[in-house]
């Protein structure tokens, strides 16, 4: 099986021509820890230079309102990404037995 | 006016304080929409609102202790330029993102040291402004930092364009680190600090990130001074002119 990584015009990360301003600064996908005990889970994206200059521009960014205590930056062009969702996740849709909803929950336990 | 004799030296004093950063926050707004990447116009003004938030903190304390009803606006808005003290350094222009890296990076080497010692100030308020700005201090550093390293240690352009950003705002450091009446006096008194006494952490701080940049330090011997007492450059008057036109024109308009 084969998977085509897709270009992103205008967001290389090295120029071969030397002209730096018409490419710009690489992609980079930031990654935030909300608070203790949780995940980095997926904020956005942003340009910089490099990592540092993304962890700074992730901070002014992402986190300005204190929603994070820890911040992952990748480059953009690292992400190897899913597609035909068709047949990837499709088949999963009619395996509910998958789901754990046939167990009887006793009545003590309440609310779940 | 009337100040008692001792609450006007700490007065004169969180003055000098806050206008550094009042002065220095509203350059830094000038640049909003011009940076190299979004991304740098939202440091830049992040930058700028800290020195802002910094001055707003100074002011209000300063108008707590002169008692006489002024508010930071009125310290922002209503005083000449001969009535600033902010030194010569904050209120150069900029031309281009390099200088504004090079006069942010010396002064915030600066303020690491400031806010450091004023944090054990016995003045308990100014102390605890100076503890919240010395974390601020800390990212701003480390942040212009990394720029002096990128640009001074990338091409050769760069290294270049740097190296003359340095050298442009080098005659408006040795300012800083000048001590005068009011300062001796307040180091004496334990509020504030002898600025002299900041130097050679200052000096280690910017050679060390110099030599990681590959920049020298210039060895233009001229520095220029007279911020302090209010005798400005000429950039001062036409910053001020754009700070307070609208509360000079339409006096105590609020939005």
């Amino acid at each position: 099986m084969t998977y085509e990584v897709p270009e992103i015009p205008g967001e290389q990360t090295e120029d071969p021509t030397g002209h730096y301003e018409e490419h710009g600064w690489p992609l980079w996908e930031v990654f935030v820890r909300p608070k203790r005990g949780l995940n980095h889970s997926h904020a956005g994206s942003l340009h910089a230079p490099d990592a540092e200059a993304a962890v700074q521009n992730a901070r002014d960014a992402y986190t300005r309102r204190a929603e994070g205590i820890s911040v992952w930056v990748v480059p953009s062009t690292a992400i190897y990404a899913s597609d035909d969702s068709e047949a990837m996740f499709e088949p999963f849709e009619d395996r509910p037995y998958r789901h754990p909803t046939f167990y009887d929950i006793p009545e003590e336990v309440g609310q779940m | 006016m009337t100040i008692t004799a001792i609450a006007a030296p700490l007065l004169k004093y969180l003055v000098r304080l806050a206008d550094d950063n009042l002065v220095l926050g509203q350059r830094l707004s000038e640049y909003i929409a011009s940076a190299p990447e979004i991304e740098e116009d939202l440091a830049v003004a992040n930058i700028g609102l800290d020195h802002i938030g910094v001055a707003q903190h100074l002011f209000s304390y300063a108008a707590e202790v002169e008692g006489e009803g002024r508010t930071e606006d009125d310290f922002a808005f209503w005083r000449t330029e001969r009535e600033f003290t902010n030194a010569l350094l904050v209120e150069q222009p900029h031309e281009g993102f390099g200088e504004l890296i090079a006069r942010q990076f010396l002064f915030d080497a600066y303020q690491l040291e400031l806010w450091e010692a004023l944090s054990r100030s016995s003045d308990e308020r100014l102390a605890g402004i100076a503890a919240k700005a010395l974390k601020e201090a800390r990212y701003h550093l480390r942040h212009t930092s990394s720029w002096v390293v990128r640009l001074g240690d990338g091409t050769d352009e760069s290294h270049r364009r740097m190296q003359d950003a340095i050298g442009a705002m080098w005659r408006f450091t040795g300012e800083l680190f000048e001590a005068d009446d009011l300062d001796r006096q307040m180091a004496d008194e334990g509020v504030g600090v002898d600025p002299t006494t900041l130097h050679q952490a200052w000096t280690a701080t910017v050679d060390e990130i110099l030599a990681e940049a590959t920049l020298h330090r210039p060895d233009d011997p001229y520095q220029a001074s007279g911020g302090r007492s209010g005798m400005h450059s000429e950039h001062l008057g036409h910053l001020l002119a754009e700070m307070q036109w609208m509360q000079r024109t339409y006096p105590g308009l609020q939005w």
